[in-house]
């Protein structure tokens, strides 16, 4: 029961830290993105666990290993492999101009509702994806809430104004 | 719709009854008026595999005519939907044909104010997801957050842990196993399992304070140490639920109703569930040994006997004996931590995590600046990322911590085991009864709360 240490090949040419034993993160480039996914698919990676958006806006500055240019956003697919007892997580750089990245519905259909979470919350748009609304707020919601300029409690309440009982 | 001749009262009304709650374009619609790939995933066509039975879009039938199907709705408050999760359903007399999982009506912002709390409040937040579960919410963030911080913990702290996330998955079976006959017409087990979980839950209030929404488990260790007399207290709760159990086989696993209503309902094969990301018992009873209390060890899971219980055939009843049987191994597992409690301190004792005990704040002016730290700005935490994973009773239960070096989380993530899950059911639905449609739901073991979250 003892994991594999070794990255796996699909990684070769991406920038890597190594987290832990079993966990490997990894930078790719999106014009890369599908192919790594491809190719460590093809390695025994059956599953993607997680996938989130994270907004970056006010840690631009954040350590970043040589060779990575932090952009905005940042999308984070953590890849599950059963047969390696291996994770690897990779961490895609998204401009704040134009964050689109290819869906991985095609390739891995569990993505679909974290896909739809992070275009929901975050606004990343992932193109191809088959449906791509809102999945945990309404679809009349402006702005995505998690985002690191998303005005904080200035929703009315709706019941604010409604006489009390006394 | 049908609108009165001339009475003026109804003009102000909406022009479609449901508009006001309409979810627009989350909602299901006719066939055709739907794109093929959405089409293809409502009905469940999940697998792209080389190998699988991939199913090809162009192939669903698009020109249905609509008056032979219907699209109902149900929920969001429904008896049997185990909280606010609102289907949409096409049928085709009394069978499902497709179904889309309408979620978000729990949704409260919970990693938005994640961002808010410092790490010390962090563990109040994230109990209130999985409501059912609530201790391993807090023990995934805990290693998350102490995985950044690089500390490592007291042994007594991490038994304790271990002790309360296996209780925590007792009761929260048991609870599974309660509404499930609930669902299932079988009222006297749920009426057993709430019985059953009370004890447990009795346990906890002791010890914790609070039935759920304990916030025990905290970064650094845990909040208090287990109660005098604890041993009796849990070797009580082991000997009766584990009795007890074999009183759930009498009433249930042999009973011929009860097969007939859960064997072969709600297939599911190992390569589907893999591809859907599904986890937990669901993944378990289609026959892959994945649990990561063995596949990857936390806390001190690697120096504990116990089994990874698996099916065959991926139906409901085998979700439903695994389970079962996962209520004896988690005993198994809390008889063990029973005889090898160790002796020592229950949480860390470095003053820049944990606060300073009560006695010292009085005769120390350090402690007195450490505990006022702690609750006000909370401790900071080095800049990095990490993603913690633990087997929660419904899969793999995820967190994913990023930290900008100061005392409150920059971006906390949780990945719940019931919204990844939650996609499989329009697979386990399809070509299934309207009335299975019930039983499907409940072997799914849904918590809204960590669906929305």
């Amino acid at each position: 029961m003892s994991s594999v240490t070794t990255p796996p090949l699909a990684l070769e040419g991406v920038i890597t830290t190594q987290e832990s034993p079993s966990s490997i993160v990894a930078f790719v480039e999106r014009a890369r993105y599908l192919d790594v996914v491809d190719a460590l698919q093809g390695e025994g990676f059956e599953m993607v666990s997680d996938l989130c958006a994270v907004d970056q806006l006010t840690s631009r500055a954040r350590a970043l290993p040589e060779g990575v240019a932090g952009e905005r956003f940042e999308v984070v697919v953590s890849l599950l492999s059963l047969s390696r007892h291996q994770r690897v997580r990779l961490r895609v750089q998204l401009p704040e101009s134009d964050p689109h990245l290819p869906t991985l519905f095609d390739r891995y259909p569990g993505t679909e509702a974290m896909e739809r979470e992070a275009f929901d919350l975050v606004g990343v748009i992932f193109d191809q994806h088959p449906d791509l609304t809102r999945i945990l707020l309404p679809e009349d919601w402006e702005g995505h809430p998690l985002r690191k300029d998303f005005a904080v409690g200035r929703v009315p309440v709706q019941f604010k104004s409604a006489p009390g009982p006394r | 719709m049908t609108t009165l001749d001339d009475d003026a009262v109804v003009v102000d009304r909406p022009s479609w009854p449901t508009e006001e709650t309409s979810e627009g374009p989350q909602e299901l619609t006719r066939r055709e008026s739907t794109d093929p790939r959405q089409l293809a995933r409502e009905v469940g066509a999940v697998l792209r595999l080389p190998e699988g039975p991939a199913l090809d879009p162009t192939q669903i039938d698009l020109e249905r005519p609509d008056d032979e199907t219907m699209i109902i709705n149900m929920g969001p408050q429904h008896p049997s939907t185990h909280g606010v999760l609102r289907l949409m359903v096409e049928l085709d007399g009394e069978v499902v044909l497709r179904t889309k999982p309408i979620i978000g009506y729990l949704h409260t912002g919970m990693e938005k104010q994640a961002e808010e709390l410092t790490y010390v409040q962090g563990s109040t937040n994230v109990t209130r997801m999985d409501y059912l579960s609530p201790l391993h919410n807090e023990l995934v963030f805990s290693l998350a957050t102490e995985a950044l911080l690089g500390v490592e913990l007291p042994e007594r702290a991490v038994w304790i842990r271990m002790l309360m996330a296996e209780l925590n998955r007792v009761s929260s079976h048991l609870m599974w196993m309660a509404t499930n006959g609930m669902d299932l017409g079988s009222t006297s087990m749920m009426i057993y399992g709430f019985r059953e979980r009370e004890m447990v839950l009795s346990f906890f209030e002791k010890t914790t304070g609070l039935r759920m929404n304990h916030n025990y488990i905290r970064p650094g260790g845990v909040a208090a140490d287990l109660p005098d007399g604890w041993e009796d207290d849990v070797t009580l709760i082991c000997d009766t639920v584990e009795a007890r159990t074999y009183e759930y086989d009498e009433l249930l696993t042999g009973q011929p109703i009860f097969r007939q209503r859960t064997e072969g309902v709600g297939n599911l094969t190992a390569e589907e569930a893999l591809a859907l990301s599904v986890t937990g018992p669901l993944l378990r009873s289609t026959g892959v040994p994945w649990d990561l209390r063995r596949a990857m060890p936390y806390l001190a899971y690697d120096r504990v006997e116990f089994d990874v219980i698996t099916g065959t055939y991926g139906d409901n009843f085998d979700r439903y004996a695994i389970r079962l049987q996962e209520i004896r191994e988690a005993i198994r597992i809390i008889r063990q931590v029973l005889e090898q409690m160790p002796a020592g301190d229950y949480r860390l004792q470095d003053r820049k995590v944990t606060p300073p005990p009560r006695g010292r704040i009085d005769a120390s002016m350090e402690a007195l600046i450490h505990h006022f730290k702690v609750f006000t700005e909370g401790f900071h935490v080095p800049e990095g990322e990490v993603y913690v994973a633990i087997e929660s009773p419904r899969g793999e239960l995820g967190c994913y911590l990023v930290s900008d070096g100061g005392p409150k989380p920059y971006r906390m993530h949780i990945r719940g085991p019931s919204f990844v899950n939650l996609q499989a059911l329009p697979l386990l639905m399809r070509g299934g009864l309207l009335s299975d449609a019930v039983a499907v739901i409940s072997s799914v073991d849904p918590v809204m709360g960590e669906v929305d979250r």
